[in-house]
């Protein structure tokens, strides 16, 4: 699914979530619920940055994969999955793990749409090879009358 | 007379250790949660190292995201 599709059925999803921005390790946006462009950039900046500090507070070698930061003007949530990450904000209070769960759906349904492009490949090359089998089946189903009738006609 | 300034006062003054309260709840509320793969959790509150560096950058992700 697109990156901007999956945030428009997020936000229909769910009433909480007031921003969302999908962007990769790069910082390169891939969708946003932002309507400008140079906002969004922004904000994956902003949440670039805050996932950087959140690297430095670690202290495990395990990789950070979800947080949430709650202050008095709302909270901000980022859901990372390899090189892609989602990030929503939120007002004061919201339902933490519905938030989450909601982020997680959503980037699982973005990933796909990046792992298709090789798998669509794939299914053409096995299109040409059935359609290369079936021509030849058809080829020597086409020939095998031809011995048969040899006896036949005899 | 009297009882009624002094009544006065104390509504007053009970409003205002009612903020505060509301307030240093709502400060308290403030809080850092970083999840990791191997499902280990780390909750900064506020106030400590940790939370001192990431709240302010979530603050401006959320003014990012709310700016007209």
């Amino acid at each position: 699914m697109d990156a901007q599709q999956a945030l428009a059925d997020l936000t229909e999803i769910s009433s909480q979530i007031e921003a969302a921005v999908v962007f990769d390790d790069q910082g390169k946006v891939a969708g946003s619920t932002l309507a400008e462009g140079g906002r969004a950039d922004e904000l994956a900046k902003a949440v670039a940055a805050l996932l950087a500090a959140a690297e430095g507070v670690k202290t495990g070698e395990s990789v950070l994969t979800q947080l949430e930061v709650s202050t008095g003007e709302g909270s901000v949530f980022v859901v990372r999955d390899g090189k892609t990450s989602i990030a929503a904000t939120t007002g004061g209070n919201p339902t933490a793990g519905l938030v989450f769960y909601d982020l997680k759906s959503a980037l699982r349904s973005v990933k796909p749409a990046a792992k298709s492009a090789p798998a669509k490949k794939k299914t053409a090359t096995a299109a040409k090879k059935t359609s290369t089998a079936a021509s030849a089946k058809k080829k020597t189903a086409a020939r095998k009358p031809a011995t048969r009738k040899k006896p036949d006609a005899s | 007379m009297r009882r009624s300034i002094a009544a006065a006062l104390g509504v007053a003054g009970g409003m205002l250790a009612g903020a505060a309260f509301i307030r240093r709840q709502g400060a308290s509320r403030e809080r850092a949660d970083l999840y990791f793969e191997d499902g280990s959790m780390l909750s900064l509150t506020n106030g400590s190292p940790g939370a001192e560096r990431l709240l302010p950058l979530a603050r401006e992700v959320i003014r990012n995201a709310r700016a007209r």
